[in-house]
């Protein structure tokens, strides 16, 4: 840890573990109704699930303030949303195609975002959010107001093969702004093992080419991410410059729903990546004492209530409407001009 | 005293710094040394921290003044050659392109690409990307002729609040020069009738006008035809009112671009006219670009691949004697 470090205000550890914790089970919960809905055949297009990565997403998205700091997440990061603030609406509007939601229909389920509030609205390709998120951080400093700000992302091991993410760290690291970049080495890019992906011995080499602090975690261990990435936000906002933070597990389902995973080995299912973070967080949660039993499962009931309410509120609004819609790409209107 | 094309580029950066706080400038090489071509020469100096090297990374740069712009800034990127944009695909038509209907939140960014050929330049640092990016919905696509063009269609880029692509043709950055910077310009999206005329119209924008005005000239000497000019401006949107207009006094229609000859704004322009002025048509509307081969080094063969008031000619008078 840099000695300022010491200037962060600590944080209550019990508190925030369990503001993290019920993230992860809200995320585990509504990504599980979502899943249903789409077989049975209630969800257009792809459902992506954060199963088994829900400890290193909430996280990340735990750690951020909403409002100041920006946050870009990527396909698995419904814990993070959760844990960084956004409406469950928001993601259940998405989902069923609501007009009323942030996306209006207009694009759809892992893509949306409130870029105004610094959640940013990610695009299928991997890797471009990250310049997006250190040019937030670029126009701050340029307005003055980068103190005490952190802008935060997500991608998986397959992502760091993109120019993208090269490009954008590296430009993130010249500057020095404080970025924190996650990466959920969950062992496949799709169907794509990591012997296939790079040839790098650990993806934290990368982190040494860019001149980016980096940190590994063990993304199954709950305390362990709390602590780690945890670490890595504090540097980020003390000043400490650009952070990327890797780390271990394996995805508990197919790249979407549509897929079943069978390119994974059972034996390494079996071992100790395949363990399933939400598992661990809660035997975490009550050893500490940072949460009864009880407690837990009063949790449950309670997200599964809201996770019911989102749904059914979402379902119950209205659909876009193609003769409603605007169908404007872009927002001026170009004065004197017949538009064609 | 004159002012050049590029001058008037760099002038217009130097207003913008001044008066809007908002905007930064964000490219290759375009602090201290002051940019490939010197369109931000002495800028850094004079707006310290406003004016930022950035790594080659196309991308990034992109990216950046995306997410930039999404946190209230205008930044303008130079792309050092509009060729390189390729690298920047992405992040122009997929994240800048598409921002606004997604979510409602406008990207101002503004995108400066030195296009189109000079004698050398080859077929990497010579070409002209407006067909491109006037394809994906969601950017405002422009192409100034003109030093005064230059200038107040730059002003007006950073204004609007969408993505614009502003094409600055290299050809012209110091063989054209004009003795001042005229009025406050015609608003980004407005056609104008360069030269006006009676017997046929030539549709073109950026470089080409200048070609064309010559072949024009030319063939009102050699013959008494009598070509007008009109320079589109802006390429995406389209000003059909103003081409459909000049098509309605001529009855006839070449549309003219640097641009390879596949698709494109040309393609638009003929097609555009085929449908909706038909009835005001006395011959089939004709295309012409440049051929359909990457931007050749050598000079000659460079100044054969794009059109020349030669070539425009030999189009108007097979176009003029159907």
């Amino acid at each position: 840890m840099p000695a300022d470090a010491d200037a962060t205000p600590v944080r209550d550890e019990r508190e925030h573990a369990r503001k993290v914790f019920r993230a992860m089970l809200e995320a585990r919960q509504l990504e599980t109704k979502l899943s249903s809905m789409y077989k049975a055949g209630k969800i257009v297009g792809g459902v992506y699930l954060g199963k088994g990565q829900e400890a290193v997403s909430a996280s990340l998205g735990g750690g951020l303030n909403w409002g100041t700091d920006v946050f870009a997440p990527l396909i698995r990061d419904q814990a993070g949303r959760s844990a960084f603030g956004e409406d469950m609406l928001d993601c259940t509007r998405t989902y069923l195609g609501s007009s009323l939601g942030p996306m209006h229909g207009r694009d759809g389920n892992i893509h949306r975002g409130r870029p105004k509030e610094g959640l940013l609205a990610m695009i299928s390709h991997l890797g471009a959010s990250v310049p997006v998120v250190a040019g937030v951080l670029l126009s701050r400093r340029l307005q003055g107001k980068l103190d005490g700000v952190v802008g935060a992302t997500c991608i998986g091991d397959g992502g760091t093969s993109t120019g993208a993410f090269h490009e954008g760290l590296n430009a993130a690291a010249v500057e020095r702004l404080p970025m924190v970049v996650v990466v959920a080495n969950n062992q496949f890019a799709y169907s794509t093992p990591n012997d296939r992906q790079f040839a790098c011995g650990d993806l934290l080499d990368r982190a040494v080419g860019y001149g980016v602090e980096g940190s590994s975690v063990d993304g199954t261990d709950f305390l362990d991410c709390l602590r780690v990435i945890g670490g890595a936000i504090d540097r980020a906002r003390s000043g400490a410059g650009p952070q990327m933070v890797v780390a271990r597990l394996l995805r508990l389902s197919g790249h979407g729903e549509h897929d079943d995973a069978s390119y994974v080995p059972d034996k390494l299912r079996a071992g100790g990546l395949g363990r399933d973070c939400m598992q661990v967080a809660a035997a975490q949660m009550i050893e500490t004492g940072y949460a009864t039993e009880g407690e837990i499962s009063d949790w449950q009931t309670e997200v599964e209530d809201a996770v019911q309410l989102a749904i059914a509120t979402a379902q119950q609004e209205p659909p876009p409407d193609p003769w409603k819609e605007r169908w404007d790409a872009r927002s001026t209107k170009l004065s004197m001009v017949t538009e064609a | 005293m004159s002012i050049t094309y590029v001058d008037a580029i760099r002038e217009a950066q130097d207003k913008l710094l001044r008066d809007d706080p908002r905007v930064f400038l964000y490219g290759q090489d375009i602090s201290r040394f002051g940019g490939a071509f010197k369109a931000t020469k002495g800028l850094a100096e004079a707006y310290p921290g406003r004016v930022l090297d950035s790594p080659i990374s196309e991308d990034a740069m992109i990216g950046m003044a995306i997410g930039a712009s999404l946190d209230g800034m205008r930044p303008i990127v130079e792309m050092q050659f509009a060729d390189f944009s390729s690298v920047a695909f992405n992040q122009i038509v997929n994240q800048a392109g598409t921002h606004f209907y997604r979510t409602g939140v406008p990207v101002p960014i503004t995108v400066r690409l030195p296009s189109g050929g000079t004698p050398g330049s080859g077929p990497f640092h010579s070409q002209s990307m407006e067909a491109i990016y006037s394809h994906y919905p969601g950017l405002v696509v422009v192409t100034p002729a003109t030093v005064s063009d230059a200038y107040h269609m730059l002003l007006q880029a950073v204004e609007v609040d969408d993505p614009v692509i502003y094409c600055e043709h290299k050809f012209l950055y110091r063989w054209l020069k004009a003795n001042s910077i005229n009025g406050d310009g015609l608003p980004i999206g407005k056609a104008r009738i360069t030269r006006p005329g009676k017997h046929a119209s030539i549709v073109t924008y950026s470089a080409m006008v200048h070609e064309a005005v010559r072949a024009a000239d030319r063939l009102q000497e050699e013959s008494g035809w009598e070509i007008e000019v009109v320079d589109l401006r802006t390429v995406k949107p389209l000003d059909m009112d103003t081409v459909l207009a000049s098509v309605a006094r001529t009855g006839r229609l070449l549309a003219l671009g640097e641009a390879f000859p596949w698709g494109g704004v040309t393609a638009e322009v003929a097609s555009r006219v085929a449908a909706e002025g038909f009835h005001l048509l006395d011959a089939p509307p004709k295309r012409f670009n440049s051929r359909d081969t990457p931007v050749p080094y050598h000079p000659k063969l460079w100044a054969a691949h794009r059109p020349t008031p030669e070539s425009i000619c030999v189009a108007m008078r097979e176009l003029l004697s159907y």
